[in-house]
């Protein structure tokens, strides 16, 4: 578990430029001992710069980084720092060879004896379920198998942290599910702290203890999953985090805690702490949305029944995204049972529903 | 059709008969052009892979003066070679003109910008985030530079190729700076010159069926560890 108390990395005042345009500018960022922190962000947003700098493999670093308190650079050699810590890149590179060279060459550079190398290359072969691998030349290995040889490649070294630069990506979907459940035990071993960069938020939420948000080259927000799926600091991360329904409006009442918004003239209700005539933005997760063919106003706790018109119907897969015209648009995601059993489709007149709490409101 | 019938026939008579006179030559030409292979080696594959990898202002220039470097004509490096190396030359203190040394000095001046701009080429192949991937493993800054030089092998056995064949073959420098002495600085490709002007066209053309079947031998052997390495 992630001691929150124990710092293990701090940067301070990072800077990254390149050809003049700022790509990395980060005030503060710590990462706690033994635990996974996620950076996610749309493409172009930094998150291999950051991971870059933080694993010291800028030419030209600016700011401050220190490990376990040392100052990286001057109480610690940039080599020295690199030998406490890994990154793992969005490609394998792989080094031309056997698989059990790749594992074995951090080990090398470190000057490890024989027994020690074969010990600890056959243990992390192992870990990663490529044992069976060890003597194969890399060029005759699958996509799926040299990611599992460049993770086993980077926690042979033992390191003190790990940076993962989307390291799932161009995996077809079995492989990247089986890859993501292996490393989700892996991350959890004591004394393992990760930094995983990813655009795909569900990877984040499945692996992280906290969440940092990135958007062109600055930190937005860091906060548990929760705190970063459920109260997003301003309506990008909350469209990023996956609040499809974003709605801009005016407090027409607060009350108690509850709030009364004018939405395109419709009132939507939700819980926060706000004056009247305050412009407001309203977000509201998909799966946090019902839809009932008859109004429940009088037969629920959700304060929010709107009336409307299905205008769109995708299917998503294992569900459908159900879009509806309540006078503003709203997404919700509906179980293939239930678009059968409410006979959704478009020009479908609907109701729908939602609690005031389901509703996080930011201030503008 | 004659002449090329006898010049294969003597060709076959001198091998055969282990001549004294081409055994030397032969060796001489090994030698010589070894030599200047295996130097221009170490300082063009050092300089090629410093150039690949650092950043620094003027980079392309230097790029650009590497691949120019590359297409040195042979008969430019003699003369200059020979005017340093000359009595009254900056060089010629150390009386090494009409040497195997100075034809040496003049074939890795000629090879090394070869397998410098191959080397600088190779390295450059390889993927950007290698050298960062080597460094986040660990590796000092020396240990990434022999991992990255071990990657790019496959085309770094073509700068050898590419180095040896350039030199072996090449007439004007040697010819200058060696002055095809008989038993001392005479190699195959001086000797084919003097027997052609001599009108000993068969024995021109038996040493010129020798430099080739020793470039091929050569290259054979580069080009068979060359394949391997890319099965493996």
């Amino acid at each position: 578990m992630a001691d929150h108390n124990n710092i293990i990395l701090e940067a301070r005042n990072i800077r990254t430029e390149n050809r003049g345009a700022v790509t990395l500018d980060v005030q503060s960022l710590k990462v706690c001992n033994d635990e996974v922190l996620s950076i996610i962000g749309p493409n172009g947003a930094g998150k291999t710069t950051l991971l870059q700098r933080l694993a010291m493999l800028q030419r030209k670093p600016r700011g401050e980084l220190l490990f376990r308190g040392k100052r990286v650079g001057t109480d610690l050699s940039a080599t020295e720092y690199r030998r406490c810590v890994t990154m793992v890149f969005q490609e394998t590179l792989l080094f031309d060879t056997t698989v059990f060279e790749n594992v074995a060459s951090g080990l090398r550079f470190r000057h490890t004896g024989k027994d020690e190398i074969e010990r600890v290359v056959s243990e992390n072969l192992e870990l990663f379920g490529v044992a069976h691998l060890t003597g194969r030349s890399v060029r005759t290995l699958s996509g799926g198998e040299a990611r599992r040889v460049s993770l086993a490649r980077s926690f042979a070294v033992r390191p003190d942290i790990i940076f993962l630069d989307e390291p799932f990506s161009a995996l077809d979907p079995p492989t990247h599910e089986s890859i993501v459940a292996d490393l989700s035990h892996i991350l959890r071993r004591p004394g393992m702290t990760t930094v995983f960069a990813t655009h795909d938020r569900s990877e984040a939420l499945r692996l992280s203890d906290r969440i940092c948000v990135m958007d062109r080259g600055k930190i937005l927000q860091i906060g548990t999953p929760d705190e970063i799926m459920n109260h997003p600091a301003d309506d990008f991360i909350a469209s990023f985090v996956g609040a499809e329904t974003i709605l801009p409006g005016i407090v027409t009442d607060g009350n108690a805690g509850t709030i009364s918004v004018n939405v395109g003239g419709r009132e939507v209700m939700a819980v926060g702490e706000a004056k009247a005539g305050q412009n407001v933005v309203l977000c509201i997760r998909p799966e946090r949305i019902a839809l009932s063919v008859e109004s429940r106003l009088d037969a629920t706790s959700e304060r929010n029944v709107l009336a409307g018109t299905v205008v769109d119907v995708t299917s998503l897969g294992l569900y459908y995204r159900v879009t509806v015209d309540c006078g503003f648009i709203l997404s919700a995601y509906i179980t293939p049972g239930s678009v059968k059993k409410l006979g959704i489709e478009r020009g479908k007149k609907v109701h729908a529903s939602f609690k005031a709490t389901a509703v996080h409101v930011l201030k503008r | 059709m004659d002449l090329i019938y006898e010049g294969i026939k003597q060709a076959i008579i001198l091998l055969i008969t282990l001549d004294p006179e081409v055994m030397r030559i032969t060796l001489l030409s090994l030698k010589v052009s070894g030599t200047a292979t295996i130097i221009s080696l170490f300082i063009g594959i050092s300089i090629g892979t410093l150039v690949a990898l650092a950043q620094f202002p003027g980079k392309q220039f230097v790029v650009s003066l590497i691949n120019t470097g590359m297409g040195l004509p042979p008969v430019v490096v003699g003369l200059f070679v020979t005017i340093f190396l000359w009595r009254s030359g900056p060089l010629g203190f150390l009386g090494m003109l009409y040497t195997p040394t100075a034809i040496i000095i003049a074939q890795s001046v000629i090879a090394t910008p070869i397998v410098m701009g191959i080397t600088l080429a190779a390295m450059q192949q390889l993927p950007k985030k290698m050298r960062l991937q080597v460094l986040a493993l660990g590796a000092t800054p020396l240990q990434s530079v022999w991992v990255l030089i071990r990657e790019a092998r496959l085309p770094l056995l073509a700068a050898v190729m590419a180095g040896f064949g350039g030199v072996i073959s090449e007439i004007g420098a040697s010819i200058m700076v060696g002055g095809n002495i008989k038993g001392y600085t005479r190699v195959l490709t001086t000797a084919t010159v003097m027997e052609a002007g001599k009108g000993n066209f068969e024995v021109a053309i038996a040493l010129s069926i020798i430099l080739l079947a020793l470039a091929y031998c050569i290259n054979y052997i580069l080009t068979h560890i060359q394949q391997r390495e890319r099965r493996f």
